[in-house]
C-alpha cells in the first residue's frame, strides 16, 4: 500500500524542509539574495532617477525610462535580471550547501539508516532544494510588488501592472534559472562530498570560467561552440529573451542574447533533468562513511 | 523458524590493498545482546556499515532480518549509531531527532520517548553543536531506539561518556534486551561486554577470530601450579593434562584442567618426588581471553613443548 502519507520521498521531504527551515546559512543566502535585488533592482536605479546622475543608468537610458522600470509592470523584467549573476550564484551556493555539508556532519550517514531508499532520501532533499528556490523567488516577487507600488505612490505615477502571462514567464523562466544553478550545486556538492571544493569550483566556473570562455568564443569558432551549451549561457539567454534583451538593450551583466529563447529554455531543462540523474545515479552506488 | 537476526557469510571489504574485513561470517540470535569486540582498526565499524548498507562488500554477503542487508524495508527495521553521532550541528537535538523522526514517519511523540529513554530531555532545546561529546553520543543512541526498532545496532555507544555515563549506558542495553528488542554493540572494552552481552564475536586484522558465549570463552579454567623441580613437575603435570596442556608462566605452570582435577595431580606430584608449593584454580578474564586471540605471539607465556 502505498498511499501519499507512506510516500517515502514524501517523508523525506517533509524531513528535509524542517531542518532547511532552520537552517540559519539559508536564511543569509535568501537575506542576500533579497537585498541585493532590491539594491541592484530598485535603490540604484531610484537614486540616480532622484539625482539625476545617468551614469548608473549606463545603456542610455532617459530618467523617465529609469522610472518606468521602477514601476509595477516593469516587474517580470526585474524579477529576472539579476538571475544570470548574482541570483544564480547564490543558489549553487545553496545547493551545494544542502548536499554538501551532510558528508562531513556525518548526517546523510544517519539519515541513509533511517528507511527511505536512497533516491527516495534524495529526491527529497532536491524536493526540498525546490521549494527553498520557490520560496525565495516568490518572496522577492511579493517585495517587488510593495516596492514598485511604493515607487509609484511616491512618484504620483499611474499604477498599470503588468499582464498575467508576462508575469508568469518571467517567474516561471527565473525559477528555472535558479533551480539549474541550485541543482548544479547540489550535484557539485554531492560529487565533492564537501561544500568547500563544490561553492569554490562552481562559482569560479559560474562567474570567471564562463565569461572567459564566451570572451574567447568570439574569437574561435570551435570554442563558441562549446560555450553555447554553458549553463551560463542557457541561463543567460533565457533571462536575455524575458527581458527582450535584443530589441532593448541592457548591460546587465550576464544577460545574453547568444541563444534564442527556445533553445535557452531547452538547454536549461535538460541541464535540470540532467543533474537530477547525476546526483540519484552517484548517491545511489556510492560508499557512505 | 529463522531466529538469526544478523547472518553474515564470507563478508569481505577491500580497500586497494588493503582488506579491512576478510571473510567474516557471523550471526547475531533473535533477542541477545551481542558483543562485537576489537581493537580500533578491527574492522568492526566497517562489518556494521555493510550490515546497514552504508558501503557495499567487496565479496560475501549480509542479510538482516532474513532479508538482504540494506534494503529500505530491512533498514526501517533497525536502529543504528555508527562511528560517531551524525547530526546537524544548528538544530537542537529535539529537531535533529524530529527530522529523523519525519524519514521514519514516525510523530514527536516517539522523539520524546528516546529523549527521556537517554535523559536528555532537559537539554534537548540546546543546539546539538553546544552538545558535551558524551550528550551527543547519548543523542545518537536517542536516535537509534527511534521508533523501537527489532535490531538496534550500537558502535562503541559508549565512547566519550564519563563512568557514571558508561553505567548508564549499559542498564539502558540490558533493558532494551529485556524488552526484546537486539542490541549488537560494539566496543574495545572487556569490562563492558562481559557484564551485558550473551555472545560476543571477536574480531582482529579483519578477521573474525571466534564467536561464543561469554561464559564459553572466559570457562576454560586453568589450575597453576608452583612446585620444584620445574622439569620433574612439568613431566607430570603434561602426563596427566596431556602434552599440549601445560605452559610455563612467571607465576608457576598454567594446567588446562579444571578445579576438580586437583588432588589427584597433587598425588601423582608428590609420589613423583615433586615439592608442591601452591596449586589454585584460576578462571580466566575475558581480558586475558582476548588478548591471547588478538597478540599474535604471547609475551607472557611460552609452551612448553
Amino acid at each position: 500500500m502505498t498511499t501519499l502519507i507512506d510516500n517515502p520521498v514524501l517523508r523525506s521531504t517533509r524531513a528535509e524542509v524542517l531542518r532547511l527551515r532552520r537552517w540559519p546559512a539559508v536564511w543569509v543566502l535568501v537575506a542576500v539574495w533579497i537585498a541585493l535585488a532590491l539594491v541592484f533592482g530598485y535603490l540604484f536605479p531610484y537614486l540616480s532617477y532622484r539625482t539625476g546622475d545617468l551614469s548608473f543608468a549606463g545603456d542610455g537610458d532617459t530618467r523617465a525610462q529609469l522610472l518606468v522600470e521602477m514601476l509595477p509592470a516593469a516587474i517580470p523584467t526585474v524579477l529576472v535580471q539579476g538571475l544570470p549573476m548574482f541570483g544564480g550564484a547564490l543558489a549553487l551556493v545553496l545547493g551545494a550547501i544542502v548536499a554538501g555539508n551532510g558528508y562531513g556532519w556525518g548526517t546523510w550517514k544517519t539519515v541513509f539508516t533511517q528507511g527511505p531508499s536512497r533516491p527516495a532520501t534524495v529526491g527529497g532533499s532536491l524536493v526540498a532544494l525546490t521549494l527553498a528556490v520557490l520560496g525565495s523567488l516568490a518572496l522577492t516577487l511579493v517585495l517587488f510588488l510593495g516596492v514598485s507600488l511604493l515607487v509609484a505612490g511616491t512618484e504620483s505615477q499611474a499604477v498599470t501592472w503588468p499582464s498575467a502571462g508576462a508575469m508568469l514567464e518571467s517567474f516561471g523562466g527565473g525559477f528555472l534559472v535558479l533551480e539549474m544553478w541550485a541543482l548544479l550545486g547540489f550535484a557539485l556538492g554531492t560529487v565533492a562530498r564537501g561544500p568547500a571544493l563544490a561553492v569554490g569550483l562552481g562559482l569560479v566556473w559560474a562567474l570567471v570560467v564562463e565569461n572567459l570562455l564566451r570572451g574567447v568564443g568570439a574569437l574561435l569558432g570551435p570554442v563558441e561552440a562549446v560555450t553555447e551549451v554553458l549553463p551560463g549561457t542557457a541561463g543567460g539567454s533565457l533571462v536575455g529573451a524575458l527581458v527582450d534583451v535584443s530589441s532593448n538593450p541592457n548591460e546587465t551583466p550576464g544577460v545574453l542574447d547568444v541563444l534564442t529563447g527556445s533553445q535557452a529554455l531547452l538547454t536549461v531543462l535538460a541541464y535540470c533533468v540532467g543533474l537530477v540523474v547525476l546526483v540519484l545515479v552517484v548517491v545511489r552506488r556510492r560508499d557512505v562513511t | 523458524m529463522n531466529d538469526l537476526v544478523v547472518q553474515t557469510d564470507g563478508l569481505t571489504k577491500r580497500y586497494g590493498e588493503r582488506l579491512a574485513v576478510d571473510s567474516v561470517s557471523m550471526t547475531v540470535r533473535r533477542g541477545e545482546v551481542y558483543g562485537f569486540l576489537g581493537p580500533n582498526g578491527a574492522g568492526k565499524t566497517t562489518t556494521l556499515r555493510m550490515m546497514l548498507g552504508l558501503i557495499r562488500p567487496s565479496a560475501g554477503t549480509v542479510s538482516v532480518l532474513g532479508r538482504p542487508a540494506g534494503r529500505p524495508d530491512v533498514i526501517a527495521r533497525v536502529g543504528a549509531l555508527v562511528e560517531g553521532p551524525g547530526f546537524f550541528p544548528y538544530l537542537s537535538g529535539r529537531d535533529n531527532l524530529r527530522t529523523m523522526a519525519r524519514y521514519r514517519d514516525l510523530g514527536d511523540h516517539a522523539v520524546d520517548a528516546a529523549l527521556e529513554r537517554v535523559d536528555l530531555t532537559d537539554r534537548a532545546g540546546d543546539r546539538f553543536k553546544a552538545y558535551s561529546l558524551g550528550m551527543k553520543q547519548r543523542l545518537g543512541v536517542a536516535s537509534a531506539l527511534l521508533g523501537d526498532p527489532e535490531l538496534i545496532v550500537l558502535d562503541e555507544p559508549t565512547n566519550g561518556l564519563d563512568p557514571a555515563g558508561m553505567a548508564d549506558m549499559r542498564a539502558l542495553v540490558v533493558s532494551l534486551a529485556r524488552g526484546g528488542q537486539t542490541v549488537l554493540l560494539s566496543s574495545h572494552l572487556l569490562t563492558e561486554v562481559q557484564e551485558i552481552c550473551d555472545r560476543v564475536g571477536v574480531i582482529n586484522g579483519g578477521r573474525l577470530l571466534r564467536e561464543a558465549r561469554v561464559d564459553e570463552l572466559r570457562g576454560e579454567a586453568t589450575l597453576r601450579v608452583r612446585a620444584t623441580p620445574e622439569d620433574a613437575a612439568i613431566a607430570v603435570a603434561m602426563r596427566v593434562a596431556g602434552e599440549n596442556a601445560v605452559s610455563r608462566t612467571p607465576l608457576g605452570l598454567e594446567l588446562e584442567l579444571a578445579a576438580e582435577a586437583a588432588p589427584a595431580l597433587v598425588r601423582d606430584l608428590v609420589a613423583a618426588g615433586v615439592d608442591v608449593h601452591e596449586v589454585s584454580p584460576t578462571e580466566r578474564s575475558l581480558e586475558e581471553v582476548f588478548f591471547e586471540m588478538t597478540t599474535e605471539a604471547p609475551t607472557t607465556k611460552e609452551k612448553v613443548a
